[in-house]
């Protein structure tokens, strides 16, 4: 449990997404069979047990501390887990004390190596303090000759050893938490998370206090996990996850491929999620290289990208299932799209939400995303639509290794087969030279999309002969977007980045104009941390560092007056009405296209003009 | 004599009136003690200064030769008779040279802690329980949710990071006087033999520690160091220097924070700290208790910190508790920050 802790504890301070790969590719190098499993089960929100509740935490401390004490370290910490860790007494109070030892307890801690601790003792090395013979004091220290391969003992083990008697338990493995934390019983669980608050180290108990509440939040996707897994033996990241539904934990038939001491483990799922293919974004430049009549073409949906598979499972029920893009099962969210799945396959296309035949904008989709649960209004108010654009399996027959033009064939059929409402076939859009698809993406409406139009976001060219590959493959899909919409923003706020921009300021809060009360005002509108290029980054960082106002925190107030100021074009993909932003909107993915050097800030965009976007942009508002 | 004739507060500091100095005055006094060379506790100005010789030499170090109008070393364990008060130094664990100051009139003993730690520390003398009638302790670590780890297995922590990431450069910012040269020597005690590199402003303090014998290894200025050459090594700077424009000399830098404030997660998070490591020169909670306990003192008197939670736990031991009042201290290095802005 400890060395998960750790992890735990990096992790939850590490910012870069490669460098928290590192950290648990080498947990899972360095820690054996079940536990890493457990930890893989952990990361990867696939242990399933009941929950501690807060208020049982609440009452485990209260029974241990002096409540003025705790309320004082609560208030100053700030997060329960946290402060029960952090002051978790190491010694239990005497109504629950073991028998006293043989070994007295001195008065200070001996453990600490702490000489001197007595008024009649001299001062072991005042002749270094005063002297200077001598090697130096550091190396004649007889408690710090930990060496670099092993963690020294915690001074606390010591220090619970002489309190306690020798016979303390060792701490809990993650494996004995998790599968005892299976089986336990609703009234053994105060008295056992005792146990283990009273075996674990601080991060220990902070990790386990994490663990039973199922409050991970340490910035660890499922995805991010598995591809820490598949680093361990080489793999790609996309046969993890193809064969991960198949898996359960503690993983020692995923573990033993990986480390080349098993097969590969089949998955017998019958739903089971396929790896996806994913387009380039195209370049002006690349159009000269390419062939029209190489292509078909497509509108970009803006929706949900997902993969709906269906099988038969081994007793021959028809099993449905709805994936991510990232492989995620999200069939609990959309339970009246799956009746709609009725024919064994596995279909690749956008998840849109109808009404009346008409395809909603992303903004009214989203209304039905991350929600704990589905209601019966929900699912009316917001009817689930699945647009197919490809097929990867007909029934048992994988087609992927199939030209797109014949599994464009082979989905036409299915697709009518299923003879579902809910699902419908996105359209070729037909073009003969790049011009036409020029056209075609300038409006949408015109080239077929009808009223469609709105939440068409692009075009997609795909080529005729290209096989389902997983991963980006080069030249095979191309996303053609939409022009995106430009504002002129004033620079308000700015903060430090991570990773590489560690020292730049590199996070941008952006505003616009509106009528206040003392007259116009900038009101924060969004925050980009890309879209720049490094040299504009430099810019932008010795401007915020010459025109601070004002620090709060890690937070810079940059000069945001009329004629005092920087101007950023900023580029998004849509706006959303938002009742955490103080402006009322929110933008969808904001980022900084250009700089404006050359205008002053009370030139830069005003709120109405955003307003009115909004009111084309959203069309029939959900509420 | 009540304690209060003895030592009181002021605007000042801390005043002994039957003697006729104060301890570790905030403003320029006659005759000052100074219980260590942090610039919070020893300010320049003042007529008289009576320190222990390493306390002065740094003091000197930091505010150039004219620092005081006169200075007097005095030993660990050495007794002077000023006025009517005799006066004494012993250690206090916290930094080389940094001493308490024991004060007795009349029978009457009050032991003035400054800063001090009970834990061990290769470069300094360790810290010394000093029996007492009031006990004037410090309260920066003074919750119970404050108990440093061993410092050895934080210092094993940044090792592990350093063989994780070998390609990156490791920042830790530490305190320039004290904690800086204990994390250095926590390094070699741990095996580390590799050259530690040092921000300009930790080298005369750390050449000094070396000059009182503490060997500290091969250590390097970065100045001069071109940034590949920085990759796998560790590199020691002031607090306020490794979230700036300075980091930028470094590839890929993990920022690491040696200090018990890194106990709490969110105090290093709100700092962009990637490698916190609790390694404080501070007693924590059971550090503080255990001393109030062992100086056998009935009154206790509790600064700078969080004298509140104390305060509470010496009442419930019965003994006589009060905060005292004084402003001016707290973490050295922190007033530096806004200053080495921008100084690349």
């Amino acid at each position: 449990m400890n060395r998960f802790a750790e992890l735990l504890d990096r992790l939850s301070y590490e910012p870069g997404r490669n460098n928290k790969l590192r950290l648990i590719t080498q947990y899972f190098r360095e820690v054996p069979d079940p536990d890493r499993g457990y930890a893989l089960a952990a990361l990867t929100g696939a242990l399933s047990f009941k929950h501690a509740k807060p208020g049982l935490i609440r009452e485990l401390i209260a029974a241990r501390v002096d409540p003025e004490l705790f309320a004082l370290s609560y208030d100053y910490v700030g997060d329960l887990s946290e402060t029960v860790a952090l002051m978790w007494p190491k010694t239990a109070p005497p109504s629950i004390k073991r028998p006293p030892t043989p070994d007295p307890s001195p008065p200070l801690r001996g453990g600490r190596g702490a000489t001197g601790a007595t008024p009649t003792s001299s001062p072991p090395s005042a002749s270094v303090a005063s002297g200077g013979e001598g090697s130096g004091v550091g190396g004649s220290s007889p408690h710090i000759n930990a060496q670099a391969v092993a963690p020294p003992q915690s001074s606390c083990t010591a220090t619970e050893g002489a309190a306690q008697g020798h016979n303390k338990p060792p701490p809990p493995t993650l494996t004995e938490v998790v599968t005892t934390l299976a089986t336990l019983g609703k009234t053994e669980l105060p008295a056992q998370l005792t146990r283990w608050l009273d075996e674990l180290d601080e991060t220990g108990r902070w990790a386990l206090l994490k663990l039973v509440t199922g409050a991970m939040r340490i910035g660890v996707s499922a995805r991010l996990a598995k591809t820490a897994a598949a680093a361990l033996g080489d793999k790609d990241p996309h046969d993890v996850e193809l064969i991960w539904p198949g898996l359960t934990p503690p993983y020692l038939d995923l573990f033993a491929w990986l480390e080349g001491r098993g097969d590969k483990p089949v998955n017998r799922d019958a739903a089971p999620f396929r790896p996806v293919m994913l387009a380039h974004a195209i370049e002006t430049d690349d159009f000269a290289a390419l062939d029209a009549r190489d292509f078909i073409a497509e509108w970009k949906w803006d929706g949900i990208r997902v993969q709906a598979v269906s099988g038969r499972d081994d007793d021959g029920n028809l099993i449905a299932r709805l994936y991510s893009r990232t492989g995620e099962d999200i069939s609990k969210s959309f339970p009246d799209l799956l009746p709609s799945l009725h024919l064994a396959g596995a279909i690749d296309g956008e998840l849109l939400v109808l009404r009346e035949g008409r395809v909603q904008s992303f903004n009214v989709l989203q209304q039905r995303l991350n929600r704990k649960s589905v209601t019966p209004k929900l699912i009316k108010e917001f009817p689930i639509h699945l647009r197919a654009y490809d097929l990867l399996a007909d029934n048992e027959i994988d087609l992927r290794l199939l030209p797109f033009v014949d599994r464009r064939a082979r989905l036409e059929g299915f697709v009518a087969n299923l003879d579902d409402p809910r699902i419908d076939l996105s359209p070729v859009v037909p073009f003969d030279d790049w011009a036409a698809i020029t056209a075609a993406r300038a409006d949408p409406a015109a080239f077929g999309a009808g009223e469609d139009a709105e939440a068409v976001e692009g075009v997609m060219l795909k080529r005729r002969d290209a096989p389902y590959l997983p991963g980006r493959p080069k030249g095979q899909w191309w996303k053609w977007k939409r022009d995106p919409h430009i504002i002129d923003a004033v620079l308000m706020y700015a903060q430090r980045g991570h990773g590489k921009r560690s020292s730049y300021y590199s996070d941008y809060t952006f505003g616009v104009w509106t009528e206040g009360d003392d007259g116009d005002q900038l009101v924060p509108v969004g925050k980009a941390y890309f879209g720049f290029t490094d040299e504009e980054l430099l810019e932008i960082d010795r401007f915020v560092r010459r025109n601070t106002t004002e620090k709060f925190g890690p937070v810079r107030h940059v000069v945001h007056e009329p004629d005092q100021g920087l101007v950023l074009e900023v580029a998004f993909e849509g706006l959303q009405r938002s009742t955490r932003h103080k402006s009322g909107i929110a933008m969808r993915f904001p980022r900084i296209s250009r700089l404006r050097w050359d205008k002053p800030p009370r030139e830069a965009d005003r709120l109405e003009t955003l307003e009115r976007m909004l009111k084309t942009d959203v069309g029939v508002s959900p509420h | 004599m009540r304690p209060q004739e003895l030592l009181g507060p002021t605007a000042a500091g801390l005043r002994c009136r039957p003697g006729d100095f104060y301890v570790d005055p905030v403003r320029p006094v006659e005759r000052a003690l100074i219980t260590h060379a942090h610039s919070d506790h020893a300010r320049p100005g003042h007529g008289t200064v009576l320190a222990t010789q390493e306390t002065l030499d740094m003091m000197r170090l930091r505010y150039g030769d004219n620092f005081a109008g006169r200075t007097q070393a005095i030993r660990y364990g050495e007794t002077l008779q000023l006025d009517d008060v005799s006066v004494s130094f012993h250690p206090a664990g916290h930094v080389l040279g940094s001493a308490q100051v024991a004060m007795t009139c009349n029978g009457l003993r009050i032991v003035a802690s400054g800063d001090y730690k009970d834990a061990a520390d290769p470069t300094c003398t360790p810290f010394e329980v000093v029996s007492c009638d009031v006990f004037i302790t410090e309260a920066t670590f003074g919750l119970p949710v404050f108990r440093h780890p061993d410092a050895a297995r934080e210092v094993w922590k940044l090792l592990e990071s350093v063989r994780l990431f070998p390609e990156r450069a490791h920042l830790v910012g530490a305190y320039s006087l004290g904690k800086a040269q204990r994390v250095i020597a926590l390094l070699r005690a741990a095996g580390h033999d590799a050259p530690i590199y040092l921000h300009g402003a930790m080298e005369p303090i750390t050449r000094y520690y070396e000059s009182r014998g503490i060997a500290l290894g091969d250590l390097r200025p970065v100045k001069d160091t071109k940034k590949a050459e920085l990759t796998g090594t560790i590199t020691l700077a002031p607090p306020s220097a490794t979230s700036d424009l300075w980091a930028r000399r470094f590839p890929d830098p993990v920022t690491a924070f040696a200090s018990g404030w890194m106990r709490i997660r969110a105090r290093a998070r709100q700092r962009g700290v990637e490698l916190p490591l609790v390694i404080s020169d501070h007693a924590d909670w059971d550090g503080l208790t255990a001393t109030v306990k062992a100086t056998g003192a009935g009154e206790i008197w509790v600064t700078h910190g969080e004298e509140e939670a104390l305060v509470h736990w010496c009442k419930t031991q019965g003994l006589a508790a009060r905060p005292l009042a004084l402003v001016g201290y707290g973490e050295e290095d922190e007033n530096a920050s806004a200053a080495a802005e921008g100084a690349a």
